[in-house]
């Protein structure tokens, strides 16, 4: 199964303007004051134990990432950053891919009391204070190959200015060349029945993924609260499918990006051991799951609707007179749109701990289960991390379906993709 | 699908262990001792301040009963202010995994610290809970109490007597941690009469049991002013353990602004 013509020329173009920046970089780093190269290399392993749901699917992904780093000091207050990522996957072609995580110039300066901050290039922005769903953080794509958690993203160019100050800091954004979500291809699990293609991706906006989108943050801390609110105006990162006949009897998934404007808050207060945590979005212009069953290029009714993620963190010190840390958590997700919502999340409640050793190996334990009170649906998730030696540590994961409602669909087509991944991970 | 970001569930309060400095001399003439004890404290203190601010560098040497050891490596930046307390930046070089994990501190007098921790991997700044203090720090002998800013206000003291430390003259002085949350019941210091400086703290857990002991080494002046010890070497008595934690790269009265100190500015370091 070969990989999809636009991934394969998106990797090999990456490909070459990441070897062209780090010639470029590694040349001019001898003429400058200072530069250092970091980075992480990883041999990664999932087993699927269970049998395929859909035709093709393989039963492992194994494969490789590299994710150097370069950073140039170029003045005492500009410097750049390069961060190019490689994925091979053995099994799942779809998922072998190349990326700029980060290519940008950083420069800054004073302005009052406060300073000014420009970032231009290539660049990954967080926004947000939950821990399993990142409701409000919308600047980057998702490279939802990485992890079904949706929390690893792609490299998104991007003009991003930072004026701050005793009064807080505001943030804008001027950001195009939109970039398309990843998906496991037909080898690959957790993905739907159809096999998702991204070369008949199509836009809303007639220019395409050349929409400039634009975006504004503010954020502040007001004593024990951290408070931000955003807003994003251009093209959704979060794609709704169209159903495309390839012939009488085969059909894929092209993905479809609309317009969309979404107003975010999210807020922390920290009292004592507590993170009490809220996120909230209000996004206009999205489609909802309300199709007409006659028309199969139906998209979906456009809908607006709010969403939040309501919850909290309590950490206990010491526990037993030891120097381990155990948190709990807890998180609420609930989508306006309820049945009609296009994730998963429409009424779940995340309940978790993390135990920290605190030993030298930094070892840790985190259990987690994501129970939705809508539908049976019951998911457990189990993870330890902790480091061999200075430079390599392990992670070891299993993501369990313990149960799946029929009337769930979203999670329904990944009912058979409980699994078990271990990673291995070199730092430099 | 769940997963949480990796943590560093918690952070220092303040690396400093400033060199405590007693000011010394307090032969106990006329004040009672715990008088006595206060204006050593006090004065230990009044010294060190004014300092500005400074950049280090910083080696922990993690040693279990066995002695196999274990490395960390972090920067240090700190900031006095006038009005508030100090702001600190510590970015992790090693272990490896965590390299550029930042922790930034907004230290108060008398509420409880502000702390943000960044997580390079996801460029993610997250708030987290100061309210951690007997928690051990990355592993290592040093919990939070200790590496914590060393306000007078946070103990009562009590002069114990003048001891020879060494070649120099020493007072002892036992401080008794106010907070209720401390892991200490009391702490012992020892500190030379003519530079205020610490030499040895014997820490003396919650049962009364001698825990911990500290000692400072390879002392230098900066600024012709101000003392820092270049090793400090933490054993615990109960498990073996220990920790040396090695001061390099001090760099007082450097060009250090307010503004990398705020939540943009933790988001820039590497």
């Amino acid at each position: 199964m070969p990989m999809p013509a636009d991934l394969r020329r998106t990797g090999r173009s990456a490909v070459r303007i990441a070897l062209a920046l780090l010639a470029f970089a590694a040349g001019t780093a001898t003429a400058v004051a200072e530069h250092e190269i970091s980075g992480r290399v990883a041999v990664e392993s999932r087993w699927f134990p269970q049998t395929a749901a859909f035709d093709g699917q393989r039963g492992y992904n194994a494969g490789l990432v590299a994710e150097p780093k370069l950073y140039l000091q170029v003045a005492e207050s500009t410097s750049f950053t390069l961060v190019p990522f490689f994925r091979y996957d053995a099994a799942d072609p779809a998922r072998t891919h190349a990326d700029l995580r980060e290519a940008y110039l950083l420069v800054n300066g004073p302005m009052g009391e406060g300073e000014w901050e420009l970032r231009l290039g290539i660049d990954r922005v967080f926004w947000g204070v939950a821990e399993l769903r990142h409701l409000v953080d919308i600047v980057n794509q998702t490279d939802l190959v990485d992890h079904p958690n949706e929390k690893t993203k792609l490299g998104q160019p991007m003009a991003h200015l930072t004026l701050s100050g005793d009064w807080g800091a505001a943030e804008f954004f001027l950001i195009s060349y939109h970039r398309q979500r990843t998906f496991p291809g037909r080898a690959g699990r957790l993905r739907p029945m159809l096999r998702i293609d991204n070369d008949l991706a199509t836009y809303e906006s007639g220019a395409g993924e050349w929409h400039l989108d634009f975006a504004a943050r503010y954020s502040h801390t007001f004593g024990p609260l951290d408070l931000g609110l955003s807003v994003f105006d251009g093209t959704s990162r979060e794609p709704v499918m169209r159903i495309e006949p390839l012939s009488l009897t085969s059909f894929v998934l092209a993905p479809h990006y609309e317009q969309i404007r979404q107003f975010g808050l999210d807020a922390q207060l920290t009292v004592e051991a507590w993170l009490l945590k809220l996120e909230a979005i209000y996004r206009q212009g999205a489609r909802n799951t309300v199709r007409n069953p006659a028309d199969l290029t139906d998209l979906g009714k456009k809908e607006a609707y709010a969403s939040f993620v309501v919850g909290g963190e309590y950490t206990f010190n010491g526990i037993f007179e030891s120097d381990a840390d155990l948190s709990l958590l807890a998180e609420w997700m609930l989508d306006g749109r309820r049945q009609r919502a296009t994730n998963q999340y429409q009424n779940d409640l995340f309940l978790g701990a993390r135990l920290a050793l605190n030993d030298v190996q930094g070892a840790e334990f985190i259990v987690g289960a994501l129970l939705d009170l809508d539908y049976r649906t019951r998911t457990l998730n189990i993870e330890f991390n902790r480091r061999l030696t200075d430079a390599v540590s392990v992670k070891a994961e299993a993501v369990l379906l313990l149960q799946v409602d029929r009337a769930d669909t979203i999670v329904h087509q990944t009912r058979r993709d409980s699994f078990v991944a271990v990673n291995l991970t070199y730092n430099f | 699908m769940i997963r949480l970001h990796p943590t560093l569930s918690k952070l220092p309060a303040v690396l400093l262990l400033t060199s405590v400095p007693l000011t010394g001399v307090q032969p106990a003439g006329a004040a009672s001792p715990g008088e006595a004890g206060l204006k050593i404290a006090k004065d230990a203190y009044d010294r060190d301040k004014g300092f500005g601010n400074f950049t280090a560098s910083q080696t922990m040497v993690l040693r279990n009963k066995q002695g196999r050891e274990s490395r960390r490596q972090l920067r240090i930046k700190v900031l006095e202010t006038e009005d508030a307390g100090n702001r600190s930046l510590f970015v992790f070089d090693r272990p490896r995994s965590v390299k550029g994990t930042a922790f930034l501190i907004h230290a108060h007098k008398k509420k409880a610290d502000d702390q943000w921790l960044y997580l390079p991997a996801l460029k993610r700044v997250k708030r987290i809970s100061s309210s951690n203090r007997s928690g051990s720090f990355m592993g290592s002998e040093f919990s939070y109490e200790d590496l914590g800013a060393q306000e007078v206000g946070k103990y009562t003291y009590k002069y114990l007597r003048d001891e020879a430390c060494g070649k120099l003259a020493c007072t002892v002085v036992e401080q008794v941690p106010t907070a209720k949350r401390s892991a200490y019941r009391r702490q012992i210091v020892w500190r030379d009469k003519t530079e205020l400086r610490a030499w040895k703290i014997a820490f003396y857990d919650r049962k009364n049991a001698h825990l911990k002991t500290l000692t400072f080494a390879k002392y230098k002046q900066y600024l012709k002013r101000f003392w820092r010890a270049g090793e400090m070497t933490m054993v615990n008595h109960l498990t073996g353990k220990s920790t040396v934690m090695l001061w390099s790269d001090y760099r007082f009265g450097a060009d250090l602004k307010a503004r990398e100190f705020t939540r943009t500015g933790l988001k820039r370091v590497r």
